[in-house]
């Protein structure tokens, strides 16, 4: 019988390199900046390592991509791909190698190179789309597909274009408010709710602001059985995280082509949340939640998503998390809702403490950039280290964080892989 | 008796009024505008509407050949009217032949099917003549000519129209050309040698002969629909021949264009849809030499009426906002490069993928019934594996489920490039793309069609299948 892997897997050490369009850096030099910081966070050796899950869309072949670049001396390294959902897959396959006890301390690290094309945007045959068709995918491109959501969203929930394009626009201000203190993040630049609601369009009705950078980074996670702690975790015998809850689902595929299909919630991710929930024997993640990294290479990516995860009925994201400002940490709350052009009265009608469930402090895919396979990984280092109270720029440090979501995404709209990691404070 | 059991035509959305063409050129006080396809047309997709407008509510079974006229054809080795059937889901078994290389090929293609239904050697033969001509920018060519195709179903019994008479002439003279090399715009010699020597001569002549031989003067005609290369050569003619104004078949210059060897066609058709029995009408078409055809309609026409034709089309317009457009659709300039790979394409997966992509063809499951495209390998709805018959989505219509307007798909020609949702109204979902569309006016539930494009030109060849577009 499967049992529950809750509790079971430890992560030890993580490492990530600072996000952007890092044009001195190869993908080696990526891959080698995380591994080397993960593997000295842990406090244990490379050559300690015995096998390797390594995570790119399309930064490398093979598990040589990896195991090249760090000289490692012919350890197992798998490489696994769910597109933009790289990064939780990544993690899943290293615990459930350690759960399975066929190795005692893995690494999974996940990079990619976005930069060395020539062009902005996503390399169009090196993207979402695995299915290179002459016909099905033409004309698909990131921005595209889910504007078809945003469209159909805001039709289904009675928003007018003007209201609709305010509440992502919400949602873009807070990340580049986070991101903006946040040292390692690709876009550190705060934005105005003017400049979103005004910025180029870049697929109606999602402007520039409301879809991620194109960025290359690593991030690297150094994991081992919680009962090995003590053996292996140098530098976190005491405040290691721990895996609570894994799930991931692939959704199929075409069902985007059913007419019962509405684009308006995202099923993939509501399997995957279910998985993860039960393991974690979470009953109301909204309260007992206290951070959560969701997948938001587009702003309505998020919207959507954090509706999916069931942090509040569906169509109920505007007025339950977002207008009241229960997204926003509550040290940001405040100058954030300013710059919403919230009123006095709104800012302070304040959720109580267990309605507060900060999305994104990092900044996001939004703002702390989107180098496809590293980004769970990103997700997790964010939560990882609020539970360790090592925030990136203390400004940013919540109070007492016990159990954080990360939610991570490969595909489009009707064509999801969702991957969803649970992790918190050892018990 | 062997006539015209149906026609059909098509005319693109697009127009380009002359005075825009003036504004970057200068040049004299020409009214009206010109036809202009698509950046997603050619010859070919013109030519697939025309076709299956003209076998509205006719088995496309019954058809046994495909002659398709133009001298744009997109390929050249490569015959077009294979495609068209295709599109159209004609039987494999049919004859098809291209007429190309002159504005007289919609009228050789005619006369060939008239002469093989005569002949019994076929029953029905769709002829579908469709030109979409690069005129030389700032030439006299370019505010003329338009596009546009027609159609019309030659059938030896249940006809509407019966031809009594024909008359050829042939001729060498060289009025306007195209070199196979060296040439990528039609070119021609000084205009006024070129009508009174060429035009004026052999036209008249076909049209005199063809009435002397049925036995006819020019006021037993009710209507001559006939080529000219521009307006005042039409109405020369006109006076040469002492037509009455309303034995003119209206050669709409100023809103539809020179058609080049799809106009005599779009000229007939636009006559037949005003014909009423007992008509007698004169089409003759001008281009290496001349072609006369006497027309009698029967009392069958109200059959053929109701077909989407010239009317039909020209009712519904979209003005093109500038000739920069007009540039970019017809891809007249040297663009901007980028490090950005391009689509890319494989005649294998077109080749596999055919009944989908090119006759139009989703599936429907056995077990649970839903219509589903593209085909599947296991139903979504109940996932059973295999159990499937097929059926052609092309004809169906639809409604618009959600939209997104993207201004960054960067091989799109027509800007914002529209991805569409549309529910089929008798079951299916198209994921596809809107063309011909006003995107300020698109709304989710807006009735939508499907209609055949080209894609791309990915692996160098024309990537042709459906889009979505604005009920028209």
């Amino acid at each position: 019988m499967a049992e529950s892997l809750k509790n079971k897997v430890a992560i030890i050490g993580m490492g990530c390199t600072p996000f952007g369009e890092l044009f001195e850096k190869d993908v080696d030099d990526l891959i080698a900046d995380a591994v080397f910081e993960a593997v000295e966070d842990a406090g244990i050796e490379l050559r300690d390592i015995q096998a390797v899950w390594a995570g790119t869309l399309f930064s490398g072949m093979t598990g040589a991509s990896v195991s090249n670049p760090l000289q490692l001396q012919y350890v197992p390294v798998t490489r696994v791909e769910n597109a933009c959902g790289t990064g939780i897959e990544t993690i899943r396959n290293a615990v459930f190698a350690l759960a399975s006890k066929a190795y005692d301390l893995v690494l999974a690290v996940g990079f990619e190179k976005m930069k060395d094309f020539g062009f902005p945007g996503l390399h169009p045959t090196r993207s979402l789309s695995d299915k290179q068709h002459p016909i099905y995918v033409a004309g698909g491109t990131g921005p595209g597909r889910y504007a078809l959501a945003a469209t159909r969203y805001f039709e289904r929930y009675g928003l007018t274009a003007e209201e609709g394009k305010r509440t992502l626009a919400k949602i873009s201000v807070k990340s580049h408010y986070c991101g903006a203190r946040n040292p390692r993040a690709h876009l550190r630049r705060e934005v105005s709710l003017e400049e979103v609601i005004k910025a180029p369009m870049i697929a109606w009705p999602l402007g520039l602001y409301d879809c991620c950078g194109v960025t290359d980074g690593a991030s690297a996670a150094i994991l081992c059985r919680t009962e090995d702690v003590k053996t292996f975790a140098k530098r976190h015998r005491d405040d290691y995280v721990t895996i609570k809850g894994v799930g991931i689902a692939i959704g199929p595929g075409w069902g985007k082509n059913k007419e019962d299909y509405d684009f308006t919630s995202w099923p993939e991710t509501e399997f995957a949340a279910r998985q993860a929930y039960n393991m974690a024997g979470i009953k109301s993640p909204r309260k007992e939640l206290d951070i959560a990294e969701i997948h938001d290479c587009f702003s309505i990516a998020e919207l959507i998503a954090s509706e999916s995860l069931g942090f509040c009925k569906k169509g109920a994201a505007k007025e339950e998390l977002i207008d009241n400002g229960a997204i926003v940490a509550p040290q940001f709350r405040k100058e954030v809702m300013k710059k919403w052009g919230a009123s006095e009265n709104e800012i302070q009608n304040t959720p109580s403490p267990e309605d507060f469930l900060p999305i994104n402090l990092s900044g996001g895919l939004k703002s702390f950039g989107h180098p496809v396979g590293a980004s769970g990984g990103r997700e997790v280092i964010e939560i990882y280290k609020q539970i360790q109270g090592r925030a990136e720029d203390l400004s940013r440090q919540l109070e007492k964080v016990k159990l954080g979501l990360v939610h991570n995404q490969g595909g489009h709209p009707g064509r999801f892989q969702a991957g969803v990691l649970i992790i918190g404070a050892p018990e | 008796m062997v006539g015209i059991m149906s026609y059909g035509a098509y005319i693109p959305i697009y127009r380009l009024s002359r005075e825009e063409i003036e504004k970057v050129w200068g040049g004299g006080s020409r009214k009206g505008e010109r036809v202009v396809a698509n950046c997603d047309e050619d010859s070919i997709t013109m030519a697939v509407e025309a076709v299956i407008n003209c076998l509205s509510g006719i088995d496309r079974e019954s058809i046994d050949g495909l002659y398709f006229a133009s001298t744009t054809s997109p390929y050249r080795v490569k015959r077009a009217a294979t495609i068209i059937a295709a599109a159209a889901d004609l039987r494999p078994d049919i004859f098809t032949a291209d007429f190309t290389n002159s504005f007289g090929a919609g009228a050789s293609a005619l006369r060939a099917a008239l002469d093989a239904v005569s002949a019994c050697s076929a029953k029905r033969v769709v002829v579908v003549a469709s030109d979409c001509q690069l005129a030389p920018p700032n030439s006299a060519f370019e505010p003329l000519y338009g596009d546009g195709a027609a159609a019309l179903l030659i059938s030896n019994a249940e006809t509407a129209v019966s031809f009594t008479e024909k008359y050829s002439i042939s001729s060498d003279f060289l009025d306007i050309w195209r070199r196979e090399k060296g040439d990528t715009y039609i070119r021609t010699w000084e205009d006024r040698f070129v009508v009174d020597n060429g035009y004026m001569v052999y036209l008249r002549e076909a049209i005199f002969h063809l009435l002397k031989i049925s036995g006819l003067t020019i006021q037993d005609v009710t209507k001559f629909a006939y080529y000219a290369p521009d307006p005042r050569s039409h109405a020369g003619m006109a006076r040469v021949l002492g037509l009455g104004k309303n034995q003119v078949q209206e050669p709409m210059f100023d809103v539809l264009g020179n058609t080049g060897s799809a106009f005599f066609m779009m000229l007939l058709v636009a006559a037949l849809e005003q014909a009423k029995t007992g008509n007698k009408i004169l089409a003759a078409s001008y281009g290496d030499g001349a072609d006369a055809f006497l027309l009698n309609v029967t009392n069958q026409t109200e059959m053929i009426k109701n077909k989407k034709g010239v009317a039909h089309y020209l009712a519904s317009k979209m003005m093109l906002p500038n000739y920069g457009t007009y540039l970019r659709f017809r891809n007249l300039m040297e663009w901007e490069k980028t490090p950005m790979p391009g689509p890319e394409s494989s005649v294998t997966v077109m080749w596999r993928d055919d009944k989908a992509l090119i006759r139009g063809y989703g599936c429907k499951c056995k077990t649970c019934g839903h219509i589903q495209f593209p085909p599947q390998k296991v139903c979504m709805w109940c996932q059973e594996r295999g159990y499937f018959e097929e059926v052609r989505i092309s004809d169906k219509k639809g409604k618009l489920f959600t939209f997104s307007l993207d201004e960054r798909a960067v091989f799109a020609l027509d800007l914002p490039n529209v991805l569409a949702i549309v529910d089929l109204d008798d079951g299916g979902r198209v994921y596809g793309q809107l063309t011909d569309r006003d995107p300020s006016k698109i709304n989710i539930g807006m009735p939508i069609e499907l209609t055949f494009r080209k894609f791309h030109e990915g692996a160098g060849f024309h990537n042709y299948s459906w889009k979505c577009r604005p009920l028209r």
